[in-house]
């Protein structure tokens, strides 16, 4: 279960705005999706260690060798608002 | 009048971003760069383009381990990246991979400080606001440059083991000595690459659990750090001495106003969901690794400190003194191994470093651009082996004290051999003889009524006498000598 | 050569053909441009306007002879729309190709087309695409499965020779299933996930869509390797050889019985047993096995994959590409109605599913339960594979369903991947092909086995192809050219 005031919080942490109507969706889906993943509760896991990864090396380590960056133009050219050389957002600040 | 009547002891831990000296970035090959034109070192994987996957670069890593054998820490055998999630503009990923439940360096101490953990982590880009001129839609703007975003950084946490701002900036100094000296760091607060948060609370002297803490943001010099955590420290004792109660916040001193002010935001608290980064896998320690890291470890500040005094001789004071200025302790040590004749005694020798040719190089103290670069002698026109010369002319008497100085003004300003400059300005030590006997005499005659308090017991009343002596002389007396004969002629 | 019988070609038979020179690969590749322009299923998202230069005469050094290959669209290709089915991505063109596409490019594949799919590859039916629902060439109200739903159309429907996907809980296997193709998801790790616009990052892998087993192991050959730039990739042990057995002689083949019960439908079930019987004939020997964990798979797996979406998918905000809301009135405005306005319902269920999961004080009761399950399902399959070698299950709980039939019950949709999720969780390889028809539409047959054995896993799948002669031509026939 997850409540209505659950769901706006959940919402503002992933930067989600979210219309009346679909909280009230979400917050439903949301529930119904819970109860079924709420099973594993159910297990006893208290000796299990987790798993993040699968694969069973470590490692992978890169060289301090410097490779080719874009040019400026490139890095730039699918931002949705630029200002001479850099991206422009609003600002946080404000 | 209970309440005044309690005294508050500080307590403070450090927070300290170290930007490591890579080449490249910590999870990219883009190269680092100061003041280079935005965004002309970036690449798919730093600007968090769609698809791009980060691999961590084993420099870094290499001197995570150097950083934490330095300071004494546990090293983790494997150790794990872990994403903190939130959103901001300098961020591209809207995540940053740091490392949190296991750190690659964890314990150890530098000094009296105990070091509670050191980790490698990824720097965000350079936001710069642009206010009212760059306006888009009705708000500010600011413009986001991601040629900083993912430069390697050691974030090395202390306990809270400081009650002082002073103390936090002395300690600072020497953490910063040392890891200029491992060679990990440019260790410059002004360019950034050194940047440190402290984290500030008090409690009654005597108890032991820590009271509320406030963090006080980016002070960007340790003098700044120093008035800022006394500042913070005044606040949370008056508040606490009125009754009042320490707010958990975050802070920031205004240098120039001595102001703090809480840079509280709009967003509710931070609420990071840590877990493990699933595109890296752990960093396992390998032997060879770890071998590699302890060959590349110079010597570092407190066991140069120890050396100096146990096996040089220095005092105490004089071998810290050296040992956690890294350009003094080298300089010092060249001169001490110079082939000169006669040979200074090192204590005179140190003396001479640190204080007369410290002093005439305008010498910081280690706080300016280049950690006091302009008060480095080994960029001096001063070379090791004419001020281990200078000092081997003062030690044998061969020159007075005072026209060693004169001398040393000249290397200072033109370089050259101490011993030629000695001869060129005739600065030869004057012996005892009659001639010194003579100005002496005359010095007391010119001088009766100091003479007359000198006679009386009062030794300090000697100065004008010796200061007509050394006019006469043009300072190649020896003051030494100079009293002797004062005394024997006043019969004392 | 007609063109009747250019479709009629697998890859591997076209590779040939170009090498006998009975065909030309600017021939080949016109004739699928052709037909690929004339997509009623909606699988593309973008058709190449003709192969690139040198693609009509390949280098002899270019094993893959220039077959076209459809790309499923969250594949980065440089300059070309990678969009991921999502309208946060509308146009936005890379500046840089995938590893997996620059790999079969450099062994002479041709980019045909970008395939359409689930938004974010978050689906099992290709209706969360921003650039509408694909059709099953099977049948045009029914999906084709996802959410690499459009590569899978396309090949089943001969409108691509071949395709690329990816797979994180079965979006290969699955719509292969439903589409009546091979689909083969394989070790994790195995292939470069550099340049694949990430849904979930410890479980995503790109694999081939095809119509045969041969076409498949072909693929697959030329995508495998370690990848400087992606640190989770491997070395692949061998090489990935072209299969070749026709008996399956003391083959051990393992039935979970999680997995073959309930909430399979009976058709499928059917089917399945069926070519379990064709198995036997071949030699291999059928064993019952146990995979405790695997009916909690799909709960772990609906915890830890939008858990890592909710991360993966922050970096649409509006800053340095993709689309941003216009008129923000400040940051926190631009943020959320840009990601608002730009992800479709299911990709927001899941960002809030996954950021619920992490926040604080869920951590432990959600991601760290479903992270000890996935060890648990990891070790089911250990102790599975220590008495057989290959485990065989449904590939999906039904045949193709119609569309709209499931989106209103997100459960209901999850569901799909019921037999595919516990491999997904273990990172071990599977196969799906196609083993018979119900109702008139296609059963996928799965295969699985232990981390790289994707030759042992292609060899088994090529014996039973062999006896089980499925026939495609029917989507081929229905599925392009034309109205049906
Ligand atoms: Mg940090
Ligand atoms: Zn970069």
């Amino acid at each position: 279960m997850i409540d209505r005031d659950e769901v706006l919080h959940v919402a503002r942490l992933a930067r989600l705005q979210l219309s009346e109507q679909e909280v009230q969706a979400m917050t439903g889906e949301l529930s119904a999706v819970l109860d079924h993943i709420a099973k594993i509760g159910e297990l006893d896991l208290d000796n299990v260690s987790p798993t993040s990864h699968v694969v069973e090396v470590t490692g992978a380590l890169r060289p301090d060798e410097p490779v080719a960056s874009l040019t400026r133009e490139v890095a730039l050219a699918q931002a949705p608002a630029v200002s001479g050389d850099g991206f422009l957002v609003p600002s946080p600040q404000a | 009048m209970s309440a005044a009547a309690v005294e508050y002891e500080p307590v403070i831990g450090l927070e300290i971003h170290v930007q490591l000296a890579t080449r490249t970035k910590m999870f990219c090959g883009c190269e680092l760069s100061f003041g280079d034109p935005p965004n002309t070192h970036t690449c798919p994987v730093c600007l968090g383009l769609p698809g791009s996957l980060p691999v961590a670069n084993a420099r870094a890593v290499h001197f995570g381990l150097m950083i934490g054998m330095a300071l004494g820490c546990e090293l983790a055998p494997r150790s794990i990246f872990h994403r903190k999630n939130y959103f901001y503009p300098d961020l591209p990923k809207g995540y940053q991979i740091s490392q949190y439940d296991e750190p690659l360096c964890s314990g150890g101490h530098l000094g009296d400080v105990r070091i509670h953990r050191v980790h490698l982590e990824e720097d965000a880009a350079k936001l710069v606001h642009v206010g009212a001129s760059g306006r888009i839609h009705g708000s500010d703007a600011s413009i986001v440059d991601f040629n900083r975003g993912g430069t390697p950084l050691a974030e090395i946490v202390t306990e809270p083991d400081l009650r002082s701002g002073e103390q936090a900036r002395e300690w600072l100094t020497l953490l910063r000595t040392t890891l200029r000296q491992l060679g990990v760091s440019d260790v410059n607060m002004e360019e950034g690459s050194l940047r440190c948060d402290a984290n500030i609370s008090v409690r009654p002297v005597g108890t032991q659990a820590l009271g509320v803490k406030t963090e006080l943001k980016n002070m960007n010099s340790f003098r700044f750090i120093e008035r800022g955590i006394r500042a913070e420290v005044s606040r949370q004792q008056k508040l606490l001495g009125e009754g009042g109660q320490v707010v958990q916040e975050t802070l920031h001193f205004d240098p120039a106003s001595e102001r703090i002010t809480s840079l509280r935001s709009k967003e509710e608290a931070h609420d990071y969901r840590y877990f493990p980064e699933p595109d890296l896998l752990p960093v396992a320690i390998e032997q060879a690794m770890l071998e590699e890291a302890r060959a590349a470890m110079p010597e570092l500040p407190a066991a140069r400190a120890q050396r100096l005094e146990q096996e040089v001789g220095l005092s105490s004071d004089s071998a810290h003194q050296l040992a956690f200025r890294a350009d003094l302790g080298d300089y010092f040590e060249a001169a001490l191994s110079a082939k000169v004749d006669p040979a200074p005694p090192a204590q005179a020798l140190a003396n001479w470093v640190a204080g007369d040719l410290v002093g005439r190089l305008g010498g910081d103290d280690g706080e300016g651009a280049g950690g006091g670069a302009g008060g480095d002698p080994n960029h001096s026109r001063v070379q090791a082996s004419a001020l281990a010369a200078l000092v081997g002319l003062v030690s044998a008497k061969r020159i007075s004290v005072g026209a060693g100085r004169q001398v040393l003004d000249r290397l200072v300003a033109e370089g050259g051999d101490p011993l030629a400059i000695v001869q060129s300005e005739g600065l030869e030590a004057m012996d005892g003889g009659e001639d010194l006997s003579a100005i002496v005499a005359a010095a007391l005659t010119a001088n009766a009524d100091a003479a007359e308090r000198v006679r009386g017991g009062n030794a300090k009343a000697i100065g004008p006498i010796i200061g007509h002596v050394m006019r006469e002389t043009k300072g190649r007396a020896d003051g030494g000598e100079v009293t002797r004969l004062v005394n024997e002629q006043l019969g004392l | 050569m007609n063109n009747t019988d250019i479709f009629d070609l697998s890859s591997a038979q076209a590779v040939a053909a170009i090498d006998a020179g009975t065909l030309s690969s600017g021939e080949l590749f016109d004739a699928y441009r052709a037909r690929a322009s004339n997509d009623e299923l909606n699988c593309f998202t973008w058709l190449a306007e003709q192969a690139p230069k040198d693609a009509t005469t390949p280098p002899s050094q270019s094993p893959l002879n220039g077959v076209p290959l459809a790309v499923k669209d969250l594949f980065c290709t440089e300059g070309v729309p990678s969009q991921s089915g999502s309208r946060i991505l509308e146009g936005y063109r890379p500046p840089y190709t995938a590893t997996a596409v620059a790999r079969l490019e450099e062994a002479g594949a041709t980019l045909l087309g970008k395939t359409n799919q689930d938004e974010f590859a978050m689906g099992s039916s290709t209706e969360n695409s921003a650039y509408g629902p694909v059709r099953n060439p099977w049948d045009p109200e029914r999906v084709p499965g996802g959410s690499s739903g459009g590569s899978a159309a396309a090949v089943a429907a001969g409108l691509a020779p071949w395709a690329l996907g990816t797979d994180t809980g079965g979006s290969i296997r699955q719509p292969a299933a439903l589409c009546g193709i091979v689909g083969l998801k394989p070790t994790y790790g195995a292939v470069s996930r550099y340049g694949m616009i990430a849904f979930a990052s410890s479980l995503d892998q790109a694999g081939p869509l095809t119509r045969d087993v041969t076409d498949a192991a072909l693929m697959l050959r030329h995508m495998v390797g370690r990848d400087p730039r992606d640190a989770t990739s491997l070395q692949f042990p061998e090489e990935v050889s072209l299969p070749s057995a026709e008996r399956l002689d003391g083959v051990r083949l393992g039935v979970p019985q999680e997995l073959t019960g309930e909430g399979i439908e009976g058709g499928v079930l059917e089917a399945f047993q069926a070519t379990l019987a064709r198995a036997e004939e071949l030699g291999a020997q059928v064993h019952s096995v146990q995979l405790p964990h695997a009916p909690h798979a799909l709960s772990a797996y609906y915890i830890l994959a939008p858990a890592e979406c909710s991360s993966n998918l922050a970096r649409f905000d509006g800053v340095r590409y993709g689309a941003r809301a216009q008129d923000a009135h400040d940051l926190l405005d631009m943020y959320t109605r840009t990601r608002h306005d730009g992800f479709g319902a299911e990709v927001k269920r899941r960002i809030m599913l996954g950021t619920y999961a992490l926040s604080s004080g869920y951590y432990d009761a959600y991601y760290g339960r479903a992270q000890r399950v996935r060890t648990k399902i990891a070790e089911d399959f250990k102790a599975a594979f220590a008495e057989v070698d290959l485990i065989v299950t449904p590939t999906a709980p039904t045949v193709a369903f119609r569309l709209g039939e499931k989106t209103a019950d997100p459960w209901s949709m999850y569901l799909n991947d019921y037999c595919t999720v516990p491999m997904s969780l273990a990172g071990i390889p599977a196969i799906s092909i196609p083993c018979g028809l119900s109702e008139g539409l296609p059963v996928g047959f799965q295969i699985a086995g232990p981390v790289f054995s994707e030759n042992r896993l292609l060899d088994a799948a090529y014996a039973l192809e062999q006896v089980l002669g499925f026939d495609g031509s029917p989507a081929r026939v229905s599925g392009a050219g034309g109205p049906a």
